[in-house]
C-alpha cells in the first residue's frame, strides 16, 4: 500500500462546506497537526474546567486566603511584635510569596490525584480519547495544560487579594507567576504515574498526609528553613516547593536574582519533565497493553 | 493487496506476558461487508478488536487496516474507524449530546459538522428526546445506543462494534441491527462480536468462531451450520437430574448427540423422524422439541461447549 | 430490644477494615505532630513567648501544642463521620447489608461514632505523648486531657453525622471544609484571642473548636479557670444535640 497521505490533503475538495470537511469523507482523512491535537483535548477538559469550576472555589480560592488571615495577619502580629518580622521585611510580607507556592501546589496535586484516576480508572475517558487519533503523549499533554492554567489563574487570584491585604509591594511579584505554575507542575506530572499505577484511590491519603502536608509546612514557606534542625534543611533542598518558594520570595521582595536561581529553575524543570516521562510510560503501559 | 481488503490479519498474536489471549490468527474482511467474531467469555474478541481499533500493539504477526500498518499510522487508521468498544467509556457528567459534540471534536471536526452529526445520531439512537439529560441518569441500554452513536461521529469507513447490544431489550436489539443493516448498505463495513448467536446470524455475512485465542471454523452462518450441524435438533429433556443416563437409551437416532446437563440433543436432518423414533423406541421423555439448528449447534460442535453457560 | 446491642458489629465491621489498612489508620495521627514542628517550633522560633488569653507567658510551641490536640480530636471524627460515612452509605452500601440483619439505624450511629472516637483517642494519646516528651505538658490536670479530647470527638462526631445525611454528592463536602479549615485556622488555634479586634472576639467564641481549645490548654498549662465550666458545657450539650439530630436523620436515610 503506498498512499501518500500529505498528498491526500492536498487533494482534498478546496471549496468545502466546512474547513474540516475532508475529516468526514472516505479515503485518507486530513490529519490533525500536532498543535490542533492538543488543542482539541485542551477544549473537553475546558468544557470540564467550566463546569466544575464554582464547586472549586472553596477550596482554591477561599482557603489560601483563610490560611493568609490566619498566619499572616494573625501569626504575623506576634511574629511582628517579638521579633520585627523576618529577614527584615513585615510577617505578612515574607509569607505571602511561600503560600503562593502552597497554593499552586495544592491545586497541582489535587487536579492530579483523583481526576487523574477518574479518567484512567472510573470512567477511563482517557481510553475514549484513544480511540480517536490521539496518542497518550497528546492525552497527558492537553491535561497538562489545563492543569497548569488552574494553577495559574489560583496563584494569580490569591496574589490579587494577598495585593488587597497589603502583602503585595513590588511589580516584580508577576514573576512569581511562572514559578508558581512550574511548581503546580512538578507535583503534578509526577503523581500521574501515581494514578496510573495505583490499585485504588487511598494511596493519595497517603500522598496528602505524609508528602504534601509536610512539605507545606517545612519547605520554607512560613518560615526560613534554617530555622529546622540541620538534618531536615537537605531533605527541604530536595523538594520542588522550597525551590518555589525561594524563587518566589525572591520575585516577591524585588530583590537581587538569587545566586543560584538557575539551580531552582532547574529542578522544577527536571521535576517535571522526569515526571513527565515516567507517567507517559505508565499510563502507555496501562492503557495501550 | 487486493483494494476491497479493509483488514488483513496473518498470524496475529497477542500476549499479554505469559499469558496468550490471540493465538495466530488469519482473518480478511471485505469492503461492504458485515464481519464476526464469535466466541465465549475470554475468547480474545476484544483483544483482536483492540488491536484492529489501533489502541493496542501486535505482539507478532501482521495486522493491515485500510492497508496501513497501526503500529506507524495509528493516527491515520483510527480517523477513518468508528470504535464501539465493550465498555461505555462515556463522560456521565457531561449530557448526551455533549458527549458526542467532545467527541467529535477530538477528530478535528468543527463545531458545525459535529452540531450536525449529533443531531443526526441521536436520532439514529432514538435519544433526541434525552439530548440534554446527564450521562448518569441514562439507562444502560440507551449508554450503549449513545456509544454505538458516537462511534459514527466521523462517519466511519469501518465500525467496530465489541459486543453492542449486551445490556439491550430485546425492542432495541432489534432496532439496532435495522440500523446496522443500513449502514451496511450505505458502505460501512462492520466488525462485531457476539456471544448471541442469532445476532450473530443475523447480522454477519461472514464470521469467525473464536475460542482460547484460536479461529475455530470460518464462513457465513449458512455454511458454518451446513458444515458443522444438521438442518434440525431435537431437544430432549427428561424428568432427571443426570441426563448422561439417558444416553444410551437414545443411541443410533440422528446423525449425532451431544449430552449436556439439562437436556440431551439429537442432530438429525427430519427432526420429526427422529422424534418419532424416541416414541417408537417407549422412552419416557419429559419434552420434544424440535428446531433448526444454529450457530450455536455449531459452536458446541466445535468446542464441546456452549457458549453462554 | 436494645439488648441486642448490635452496633458492635457495626464496630467490628471497622475494626476488621482497620486491620487491612492499619498503616493508614495510624498515620493520621503525624498531621498535628507536624503542625507542632512547623508552626509550633520552626515559626515559633520567630515568636518567641505569647501571652495566653489568661494571662500566662509561654512559649509559642507550648501556646499551639494544646491547640493541635483538639484540632486533631476534631479532624479525626470529622473524617470518619463525613467522608467515610458517606463513602459507606452511598457507594459501598455497607449499611443496606447490615440493615438485612436486624441491626437498627441507630445501631450503625452508635457503633460508627464509637469507633471515630477510639480512632481519635489513639490520635490523642500517640500525640499527647509527644506534647509531654517535648515538655509542652506542664500540670497533672493533663491526666483529662484525653478524656476531653473524646469529648471534643464526640461533639462533632455527632453533628458531623448529621450533616453528612444531608450531602448529596462530594461536590456538597466543600461545606465541611468551609467550616472546619476556617475552624482550625482561627479558634484560637495559633494566636490568642487578644489579637482580634473586640468586634470579632465573639465570633470566635461561637466556634466549638474555641471551646475544646481553650479546655484542653487549660488542662496542659494546670491553668484552670470559670470559663473552662462554660467550655465544658457547650462541647456537651453540642455532643447531646449532635447525637439526637443524626439518630433521627439516619432513621428516615437508611429505612427507604
Ligand atoms: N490487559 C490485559 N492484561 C492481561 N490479560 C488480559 C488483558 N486483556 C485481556 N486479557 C486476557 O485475555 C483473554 C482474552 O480476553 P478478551 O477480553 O479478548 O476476551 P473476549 O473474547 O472479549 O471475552 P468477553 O466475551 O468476556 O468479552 C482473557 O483471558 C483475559 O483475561
Ligand atoms: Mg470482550
Amino acid at each position: 500500500m503506498s498512499e501518500d497521505l500529505s498528498s491526500l490533503s492536498a487533494e482534498a475538495p478546496p471549496a468545502a462546506r466546512h474547513p474540516g470537511a475532508s475529516r468526514l469523507s472516505a479515503g485518507a482523512r486530513r490529519p490533525l497537526g500536532w498543535v490542533e491535537r492538543v488543542g482539541v483535548l485542551v477544549a473537553y477538559h475546558w468544557v470540564l474546567f467550566k463546569r466544575t469550576f464554582h464547586g472549586a472555589l472553596v477550596s482554591r480560592f477561599l482557603l489560601p486566603v483563610l490560611f493568609l488571615a490566619s498566619m499572616g495577619l494573625g501569626v504575623g502580629s506576634l511574629v511582628d511584635e517579638s521579633s520585627g518580622g523576618v529577614d527584615g521585611v513585615p510577617y505578612l510580607i515574607y509569607v505571602v510569596p511561600g503560600l503562593v507556592m502552597v497554593t499552586a501546589m495544592n491545586v497541582g496535586v489535587g487536579e492530579a490525584t483523583w481526576p487523574v484516576m477518574g479518567f484512567i480508572k472510573w470512567n477511563e475517558f482517557y481510553r475514549a480519547m484513544l480511540h480517536t487519533p490521539h496518542r497518550v503523549l497528546d492525552v497527558l499533554l492537553a491535561h497538562w495544560v489545563m492543569i497548569a492554567f488552574n494553577v495559574l489563574i489560583s496563584a494569580g487570584a490569591f496574589m490579587v487579594v494577598a495585593a488587597l491585604f497589603g502583602g503585595v509591594d513590588s511589580w516584580w511579584s508577576l514573576l512569581a507567576l511562572p514559578v508558581a505554575v512550574l511548581v503546580g507542575m512538578a507535583f503534578a506530572t509526577p503523581l500521574f504515574v501515581v494514578g496510573a499505577k495505583a490499585a485504588n484511590d487511598s494511596i493519595y491519603s497517603a500522598v496528602f498526609r505524609l508528602v504534601i502536608t509536610p512539605l507545606m509546612l517545612f519547605s520554607g514557606a512560613f518560615f526560613p528553613i534554617e530555622n529546622l534542625p540541620f538534618w531536615m534543611q537537605p531533605v527541604a533542598w530536595a523538594t520542588p516547593l522550597w525551590h518555589g518558594v525561594e524563587l518566589g520570595r525572591a520575585a516577591f521582595l524585588g530583590g537581587p536574582v538569587p545566586d543560584l536561581w538557575a539551580v531552582h529553575v532547574g529542578v522544577l524543570v527536571a521535576y517535571t519533565l522526569v515526571g513527565a516521562w515516567f507517567s507517559v510510560r505508565a499510563v502507555r503501559d496501562r492503557l495501550v497493553a | 493487496m487486493a483494494p476491497d481488503l479493509l483488514l488483513t490479519a496473518r498470524n496475529l498474536t497477542k500476549k499479554f506476558g505469559d499469558f496468550t489471549a490471540v493465538d495466530g490468527i488469519d482473518v480478511e474482511v471485505r469492503k461492504g461487508e458485515a464481519f464476526g467474531f464469535l466466541g465465549p467469555n475470554g475468547a480474545g474478541k476484544s483483544s483482536t478488536m483492540r488491536m484492529v481499533g489501533a489502541v493496542s500493539p501486535v505482539t507478532s504477526g501482521e495486522l493491515r487496516i485500510f492497508g496501513l500498518d497501526p503500529e506507524t499510522h495509528a493516527q491515520q487508521i483510527k480517523a477513518r474507524l468508528g470504535n464501539c468498544p465493550q465498555k461505555d467509556l462515556l463522560d456521565e457528567e457531561l449530557s448526551v449530546e455533549e458527549n458526542l459534540w467532545v467527541y467529535g471534536r477530538f477528530f478535528g471536526l468543527s463545531k458545525a459538522e459535529v452540531r450536525e452529526r449529533a443531531t443526526e445520531l441521536l436520532e439514529f439512537a432514538q435519544l433526541t428526546e434525552r439530548r440534554a439529560d446527564k450521562v448518569e441518569h441514562l439507562s444502560g441500554g440507551m449508554k450503549r445506543r449513545l456509544v454505538i452513536a458516537r462511534s459514527l461521529i466521523n462517519n466511519p469507513e469501518l465500525l467496530l462494534l465489541d459486543e453492542p447490544t449486551t445490556g439491550l431489550d430485546p425492542q432495541a436489539r432489534h432496532i439496532l441491527w435495522d440500523r446496522l443493516f443500513r449502514l451496511k448498505r450505505q458502505g460501512v463495513t462492520l466488525i462485531i462480536t457476539t456471544h448471541y448467536m442469532d445476532e450473530a446470524e443475523q447480522l454477519c455475512d461472514r464470521l469467525v468462531v473464536m475460542d482460547k485465542g484460536a479461529i475455530a471454523a470460518e464462513g457465513s452462518p449458512k455454511d458454518l451450520i451446513a458444515r458443522y450441524s444438521t438442518r434440525e435438533v431435537v431437544e430432549v429433556r427428561f424428568d432427571a437430574d443426570d441426563h448422561g443416563a439417558f444416553a444410551d437409551s437414545l443411541s443410533g437416532i440422528g446423525e449425532r448427540m451431544e449430552v449436556l446437563p439439562d437436556r440431551i440433543l439429537l442432530y438429525a436432518d427430519d427432526g420429526d423422524a427422529a422424534t418419532a423414533a424416541i416414541a417408537d423406541r417407549g422412552i419416557d421423555t419429559l419434552s420434544t422439541l424440535v428446531r433448526r439448528s444454529t450457530l450455536e449447534d455449531v459452536f458446541l460442535h466445535l468446542t464441546g461447549r456452549t457458549l453462554i453457560d | 430490644m436494645l439488648g441486642y446491642a448490635l452496633w458492635r458489629f457495626v464496630l467490628l465491621r471497622d475494626v476488621l477494615a482497620f486491620k487491612r489498612m492499619w498503616w493508614l489508620f495510624l498515620s493520621g495521627f503525624v498531621e498535628p505532630v507536624f503542625y507542632l514542628f512547623s508552626i509550633g517550633i520552626g515559626l515559633g522560633a520567630l515568636v518567641n513567648d505569647v501571652t495566653t488569653d489568661q494571662g500566662m507567658v509561654i512559649s509559642y510551641a507550648a501556646f499551639v501544642a494544646p491547640a493541635m490536640l483538639a484540632a486533631s480530636a476534631m479532624n479525626g471524627s470529622i473524617a470518619d463521620t463525613t467522608y467515610n460515612f458517606f463513602a459507606k452509605l452511598k457507594f459501598s452500601k455497607t449499611y443496606d447489608t447490615m440493615l438485612a440483619t436486624p441491626a437498627r439505624p441507630w445501631d450503625v450511629a452508635i457503633g460508627e461514632i464509637l469507633w471515630s472516637l477510639i480512632r481519635g483517642g489513639v490520635y490523642s494519646a500517640i500525640f499527647f505523648v509527644v506534647a509531654l516528651a517535648m515538655g509542652f505538658v506542664r500540670s497533672w490536670w493533663a491526666v483529662l486531657a484525653i478524656p476531653a479530647a473524646l469529648l471534643i470527638g464526640a461533639a462533632f462526631a455527632g453533628v458531623g453525622m448529621w450533616a453528612t445525611t444531608y450531602m448529596r454528592s462530594w461536590k456538597d463536602f466543600e461545606f465541611v471544609t468551609l467550616v472546619i479549615q476556617p475552624m482550625f485556622l482561627f479558634s484560637a488555634t495559633f494566636f490568642p484571642l487578644a489579637v482580634y479586634p473586640e468586634s470579632l472576639q465573639w465570633l470566635v467564641k461561637v466556634m466549638p473548636l474555641y471551646h475544646g481549645v481553650e479546655l484542653q490548654r487549660g488542662l496542659l498549662l494546670g491553668d484552670m479557670h470559670g470559663g473552662l465550666v462554660v467550655s465544658v458545657l457547650y462541647l456537651v450539650v453540642l455532643c447531646a444535640l449532635g447525637l439526637w439530630g443524626a439518630s433521627r436523620r439516619i432513621s428516615r436515610l437508611l429505612l427507604t
